[in-house]
Formats: structure tokens, sequence, C-alpha cells
């Protein structure tokens, strides 16, 4: 399947700047994968070092917070927009 | 270390403010509008010249100097990271709300010694002020035009305030379901109101996204880029506590959780008092209050978890409507570091509590405060505050903004014609 990642600001160093992406895989895990392949190193910055997502990283896969989903293991249909946002609060 | 940050184009003053360091893994950097870590996406807080290794055990700050300051915030500036000079800024100068003696709540409770830190005194209405206050510092300092955050009510009105006394440009989002006199006093100061389909979790979601737009670009969202600094202001709760108990931190403190910044900095501030020796070194409890339709972070406490799982928020205290609150976690380590807990309030219960506290007190809480207060309740008969200990329970919001919450039951005890005779029957009729 063919996505597109958003990319936040503090990670654009691993994509010469782009804000947004092209991905390929049919689930997030898929996906973070191919994403780590492109651009080497960003999926460590996802992922903690026991392969789940960090603990301070929100991942949606649409407007789905991928914990409400199926985690890693969500589907990522063709054309679905991944977004990968810092965890924030205060309201 | 390199830095996502606007450009500046002046010297920064921050005080005695001196880097930005992550609270997972120690990584530090430069002061900017940043709030992540690029290491771990941990969140950042600011670190202080005084608070440093080498400042060699030099107290920045006496009991003296604070008490001569302005009743407000800034008497405690040499704590924060502002610039000397902050109190003659524009700004809307919040704090020094009251600490009510809430002897008539302790007595319907069976404590012996409670307190009300009552927020609701503040410039709008609501703690909000306090940590706006410190993020407006940090805006100007980057040189940003326009003030901006994700809110559920109470920040979106503080920040539109802030910007107005300021003369910045102010554009803020919000829920589009939140509370009328909310959505009223976040549009009356002027600036920009953007109403987002969607729960607080969404808003912040669109807010974090915005930041890496063009768009966004010289914003100051008080609560994403600028998140760190805003946090900051949360401290002065746990100041002015102890200075109006007598520089002295109570036994136990009960604070509501929405996204748990307030609670993990009021912790922080005491902690901060202590390593100061401006109070004794002496242990306290902390315990979080949430609404039960939104309890992601008492849930995790009870069921004995380290994490949180998140939740679709459903409750009327629609100012701790956080979902997926990104320090809670640092809540539940502090509940228990300190030996206290995080419980839970109906619905039902947070509008009691609030009529409990208005007539107990004569302080009308928003529903934030009945969750507060009605979780105190609940704690005093489960056993896990204990009455005999000097208690401080905060309110941090205005009932005026969350009217709805008890309308059904506030009317007239009757309407009469303005004659003696039908007062007596009227009375009557309610004795």
């Amino acid at each position: 399947m063919s996505v597109s990642v958003r990319i936040p600001t503090i990670l654009r160093t691993y994509t010469d700047g782009a804000a947004e992406v092209n991905g390929e895989g049919a689930t997030l895990r898929e996906v973070l994968q191919k994403l780590d392949a492109d651009f080497p190193g960003i999926g460590a910055r996802i992922l903690d070092e026991t392969g789940k997502i960090r603990r301070f990283v929100n991942v949606y896969v649409g407007e789905e917070d991928v914990r409400f989903v199926d985690g890693l293991d969500t589907a990522t249909p063709e054309g679905a927009q991944i977004s990968v946002i810092p965890a924030v609060a205060g309201g | 270390m390199a830095l996502a940050t606007a450009e500046t184009t002046t010297a920064l003053d921050f005080g005695p403010a001196v880097a930005l360091s992550c609270r997972e893994c120690g990584t530090r950097y430069d002061l900017g509008p940043i709030f992540a870590c690029i290491e771990c996406f941990g969140p950042l807080e600011v670190a202080y010249a005084w608070d440093s290794p080498d400042a060699g055990g030099t107290t920045p700050v006496t009991r003296q100097q604070i008490e001569s300051g302005p009743s407000n915030i800034w008497r405690y500036r040499a704590l924060l990271p502002v610039p000397v000079d902050v109190a003659s800024k524009p700004n809307l100068a919040p704090g020094w709300t009251n600490l009510v003696k809430a002897d008539n709540l302790a007595r319907e409770l069976g404590m012996r010694s409670l307190h009300v830190k009552d927020d609701s005194g503040n410039p709008t209405h609501s703690f909000k002020d306090r940590v706006v206050a410190i993020a407006l510092e940090a805006a100007r300092n980057f040189g940003f035009h326009t003030l901006s955050c994700s809110s559920t009510g109470n920040l979106a009105g503080a920040v539109g305030a802030a910007a107005a006394r300021a003369g910045l440009d102010s554009c803020v989002f919000i829920p589009s379901n939140l509370e009328e006199a909310k959505i009223i006093m976040a549009s009356v100061y002027g600036g920009r109101l953007v109403g987002i389909e969607g729960t607080y979790d969404d808003v912040n979601r669109f807010c974090s996204e915005l930041i890496g737009d063009p768009i966004g670009d010289k914003w100051g969202f008080v609560n994403v880029n600028l998140r760190p600094y805003y946090g900051e202001g949360s401290k002065t709760l746990a100041y002015e506590i102890a200075e109006q108990l007598g520089w002295r931190i109570p036994d136990q403190i009960v604070i509501p959780v929405a996204s748990g910044s307030q609670l993990t900095k009021i912790d922080k501030g005491f902690k901060e008092l202590i390593k100061l020796g401006l109070v004794d070194d002496r242990p306290y409890k902390i315990f979080g209050a949430q609404a039960e339709g939104c309890s992601p972070v008492s849930a995790a406490y009870k069921a004995g978890r380290d994490f949180v799982q998140p939740v679709k928020p459903n409750t009327i205290a629609k100012s701790l409507a956080i979902g997926n609150p990104a320090d809670g976690p640092y809540v539940l380590d502090i509940a228990r570091r300190t030996g206290g807990a995080v419980e839970d309030v109906t619905d039902a219960e947070v509008v009691d509590a609030m009529r409990l506290l208005a007539r107990t007190e004569g302080i009308f809480a928003e529903t934030a405060g009945g969750v507060t207060v009605g979780v105190l309740r609940k704690l005093v008969a489960n056993g896990l505050l204990d009455p005999e200990a000097e208690t401080v329970v905060l309110n941090t919001g205005d009932g005026l903004k969350t009217l709805d919450a008890v309308s059904a039951e506030a009317r007239p005890t009757a309407v009469i014609r303005p004659s003696l005779d039908a007062f007596r029957a009227a009375i009557a009729d309610n004795s």
C-alpha cells in the first residue's frame, strides 16, 4: 500500500527537511520499517529498544490514534496519511 | 546541538534559566521554542543556574526578598524563566490568590485542617493566567507575533487576554462543543477563536501539526512549542501555598489532573523550596483527582500500571477532559513516590461537591474544583487521606464558566409579590 507520512519538525533532519514523505506497507509496522530503510535512523527515534512506540510519541493513521486501534499492527490502507507527533499537553 | 527554532534577532533574557533539559534522558539544549527531545521525544524542562552542580549551593533568593516583592507571581521571578524586569512589562500579573482556611468544609468532611487554594481569583478566573504569563515572556524573547494554544477553554481565555495586554495577536483553538461561557470569554479579547470539530486531543494534534507548517511561523503556542516555559508557571502554586502557610509545605494536597502538568510542577515547586532551604524538608503526599468520564491516570493508578492507556473523554468536567495525558506517567510516579493516590468521581459527585464547596465556604468553583473537592471527600471516606493531617485542595477555576453543571437545581427559593405576608407564607412553605 502506498501511503504518506507526515514528519514532525524534530525528525526532519532525517528527511532533508521534508514535512511529508511517501511510504509503503500494509501495516504501520511495515510502513515504519520502510521509512527507516529510506531514512536510516528515523525508526529508532519513533520506536524504543523493545520495538514499541515510544512513550512520548503519538502515531495516527488517518484520524485515529493507533493506540485506540491495533498499535503497530494497525492497517494502513492505500492512500492513508500517517502522522507522527510528539506528545504534548496542557489544556 | 541543532535547534529546531525560529531565528531570534536579539539576545535572549530568561533571567536565571540557562538551558532546556530532557526529563527522560537528560540531553540538554539551548533555550529555544522547542518542547520535545530530539533523542527520545521526552518532554523538555527549564534548567536554572541556581540548580546546577557548580552553583555551589548559592541561594538565588531569600524569604525576605520574596515577601517584599509584588503581590503576584513575580515575587518568585528569581525561580522562574523570566527577565529581572518582568513585573514592569505589560502582562496580567496573576497569582497571589487566596488560600482560604476552610473550617466549615473541614467540619463537614470530618477533617482537622483544610485550606482551599482558590485560583478562580486570577485575572481570567483560572490558574491558566500563571502559566500563560511565563509563556508570554518566552514569546516576547523569541520575537513571536502571535500567541496561540490548544485549549479546553480556560487557557483560550487566558491567552486571549494576555495577548491583548501585551499587544500581540492571538489565535486560539478549542473543541467546538465547549461551555458557552468559555467560548464567550475566549472571544471577547478580540483575537481569533477557532472551534475544531473533535475532542481536545484532536485540537492538540492539529496544533502540533500547525507548528511545522509555514502558517504557524512566528507563532508561540503556549502549551506546545513554549510548553517548557509555560509549565513553570504552575510552580508558583506550590510557592504560594507554602508561603501562605507560613513557609511550610502541607502534609497533603489534592490536585486536578488533566494533562498532569500542573501536578508535576507543584511537586517540582515543593522540591525546589526544600532544596533552596526556604522550607523545612518534610514529607508530603500528593493526590491526583480526575472525573470518572475521563480518568486514564486514575485507572492506571488503580491497576498498578506505570503507563496510561488513552481514553475518549465523556464528562462535564471539560477543562479536565484530556484523554491522552502527556504527563500521566509522571503523575503516577509522584503519587506513588509521595504516598498519595489518584482517584476519580462521577459527574453527579462533581456537581454535589461544587454545591458543597459553595454552601460551606462561599466558593463557587468550576467543575474542575468539583472534581478535586469530590475526590477529597472520597479519599477521606476510603481512608487514603488522613483527616488529621494538614491538607490543601485546589480550585483552579470559576463556577461562572460552567453554569450548566449546576443550573438544573439553581432557581429562586420563591417568587412572590412585594409584600410581607407573601414572604411569610413563602418561608413557611420552605422551612
